[in-house]
């Protein structure tokens, strides 16, 4: 007969394996200033596995050639090659069909296209954009453009001291006039996460379409875009361990039918006359010339990378740095923690009283720490705080406590230099 | 790398901790304002400049970083009393000691920012001071980026 099993500390069955994860980065091993490197800016973009590294090596070895062209058999291999990295793409974001996943060239053209493809042609003078207090210049700037081209106006939900959205004031903004609602899911700058869920049931009560800034969720939370009924989505491939220069527009595909081109060229036709054109179907349409094929083979790889590590224990893991550093660098004199919101993830921005964030940048460097120290690309949100500047850690699946307690010891150097 | 204490020198901290002629100026003859797009950082710089071209009085305010502000602060005690031209080539000669093309260390005070030649990405942050006195100098009434 079996004994019963001793009590052990509850580990959940997924827990990462960080050591795995470190030893799947080749730089980690690297050293700056003669220091091991600390990397904690995740948040601007992500370290590359030898998995993304890989695939795209051995993509450009063994099947490369234009895809959708070439009657031989090289290029029927890259068309499979691109076609499975957004299958892949599509079932990572829960999206219901491969072609509701467009490839571009990341977060900032995924969110133009929407603004000059879909909402541009149907704004009217007066007609509402409805964004947050705390969105990256990249989700105001093109609202910006498409306002000042049809006399629309750009309207700005609040949010509090803490970094969170004041909720009934963003609903109270979704009026009659709103066209569009545009949001972050995770604050770049404070980590707050917002409650996408409840935003966009209160917008679809107003028949009000919403695109989620996805940039720094991806990599973090578990999404499912079909349960969440979402209808955009960007997010950029590196941030979530993937290649630069592409990332990826999801739309609802009724809607993505409704999206008008913005680039023209080959591969996004069906036939060319001098008199008309006609259009390919989704996602052809809105992926104009040869696409960053290889790109989009490294970012299928890379999140078949993060569904192998699983995304709530990534999620588990991140939670740990996150509130492990957060009571770290509260205990060093000075330290203030910017965004206090009840729910954030891997992104912990700070100041230093009298001491400017690029001097702690500095400093860190020196150390072998790597931070963010500037306006994160959110110059509206740090005025509502109050701020210029933060100094901005943020944390992904192969940073560990180590890194964190390297980040408190470099704080307190810069403590001695400024002493 | 050169250390810490080479960037942040103890000169370099002081004015940092009580930046000089940290002031508005009523009554300015030329002002401009500088910006670092990259970091926000923003200075403001005012001038007495007389009819016959010397520099009376300079003051400056601003946000920024210990090298942006200490920078400022040195610049305006580099180019009090000072004629524009004399004032135009202390730029030029700033502008070298922070990229480490500087013959010697640069003069006087100057020397200070030599280590900052080491950190490429810290040259704007030296410099955004001396380019809005710069720009004051060239345009009454003038903005000015780093970028």
């Amino acid at each position: 007969m079996a004994t019963a099993a001793p009590a052990r500390p509850a580990v959940p069955s997924t827990a990462l394996d960080v050591e795995a994860v470190r030893a799947d980065f080749p730089i980690l091993g690297t050293t700056v200033h003669g220091r091991r490197l600390v990397y904690l800016d995740s948040a601007a973009s992500s370290q590359k596995p030898r998995q993304v590294l890989d695939a795209e090596r051995t993509f450009y070895e063994t099947s490369y050639a234009n895809i959708h062209r070439g009657v031989y058999e090289l290029s029927a291999r890259a068309t499979a090659a691109y076609d499975a990295a957004r299958e892949r793409v599509a079932r990572f974001l829960g999206a219901r069909h491969p072609h509701e996943v467009i490839f571009t060239r990341g977060t900032t053209e995924s969110i133009n296209l929407v603004a000059q493809g879909y909402v541009r042609p149907r704004l009217r003078p007066g007609d509402e954009i409805l964004i947050t207090a705390m969105e990256h210049h990249s989700n105001i700037v093109p609202w910006q453009l498409v306002a000042e081209a049809t006399g629309a106006v750009l309207t700005v939900a609040p949010v509090t001291a803490r970094g969170e959205l004041v909720l009934d004031a963003f609903e109270a903004l979704i009026g009659p006039k709103t066209r569009i609602v545009a949001a972050a899911w995770v604050s770049n700058a404070l980590g707050t996460v917002n409650p996408v869920a409840r935003m966009i049931e209160m917008a679809h009560a107003r028949g009000v379409p919403v695109l989620l800034d996805g940039a720094q969720a991806a990599p973090h939370l578990p999404i499912d875009l079909a349960a969440l009924d979402a209808d955009f989505l960007a997010c950029s491939s590196h941030k979530m361990y993937g290649p630069t220069g592409i990332g990826v527009l999801y739309g609802r595909a009724e809607l993505l039918e409704a999206v008008s081109p913005v680039l023209g060229g080959g591969d996004m036709i069906a036939t060319v006359t001098f008199e008309q054109s006609t259009w390919a179907p989704l996602p052809a349409r809105l992926e104009a010339g040869t696409p960053h094929i290889a790109g989009a083979v490294g970012l299928g790889a890379a999140v078949e990378y993060i569904e192998r590590l699983d995304r709530s224990a990534i999620r588990a893991h991140e939670h740990d740095l996150l509130t492990y550093a957060t009571a770290r660098i509260a205990e060093i004199p000075g330290v203030t923690v910017v965004g206090q919101a009840r729910e954030k993830a891997s992104v912990l921005s700070f100041t230093m009283d009298g001491i400017h964030p690029h001097d702690i940048g500095t400093v860190l460097d020196s150390t072998g720490v790597c931070v963010r120290a500037g306006h994160h690309c959110a110059q509206p949100l740090m005025q509502r705080l109050g701020l210029l500047a933060t100094a901005r850690a943020s944390f992904a699946a192969y940073n560990t406590r180590s890194d964190v307690d390297a980040l408190a010891d470099g704080l307190e150097r810069v403590r001695e230099v400024f002493a | 790398m050169a250390t810490m204490s080479e960037l942040y020198q103890t000169v370099i901290l002081d004015h940092n901790r009580a930046p000089r002629n940290y002031r508005a100026m009523p009554g300015a003859t030329r002002e401009a304002e500088g910006f670092n797009p990259l970091c926000g950082d923003k200075v403001h710089v005012w001038l007495k400049v007389t009819d016959e071209g010397r520099i009376e009085d300079v003051s400056f305010q601003g946000e920024g970083c210990a090298i942006s502000k200490a920078s400022s602060s040195i610049m305006t005690q580099t180019v009090k009393g000072k004629s524009v031209d004399e004032a135009r080539t202390l730029f030029e000669e700033f502008h070298d000691v922070v990229t480490g093309k500087a013959a010697g260390e640069g003069r006087g005070k100057m020397a200070v920012f030599a280590g900052v030649s080491a950190f490429p990405m810290r040259v704007k942050c030296a410099s955004l001071g001396w380019h809005a006195l710069k720009a004051a100098l060239e345009r009454p009434n003038a903005v000015v980026s780093t970028e």
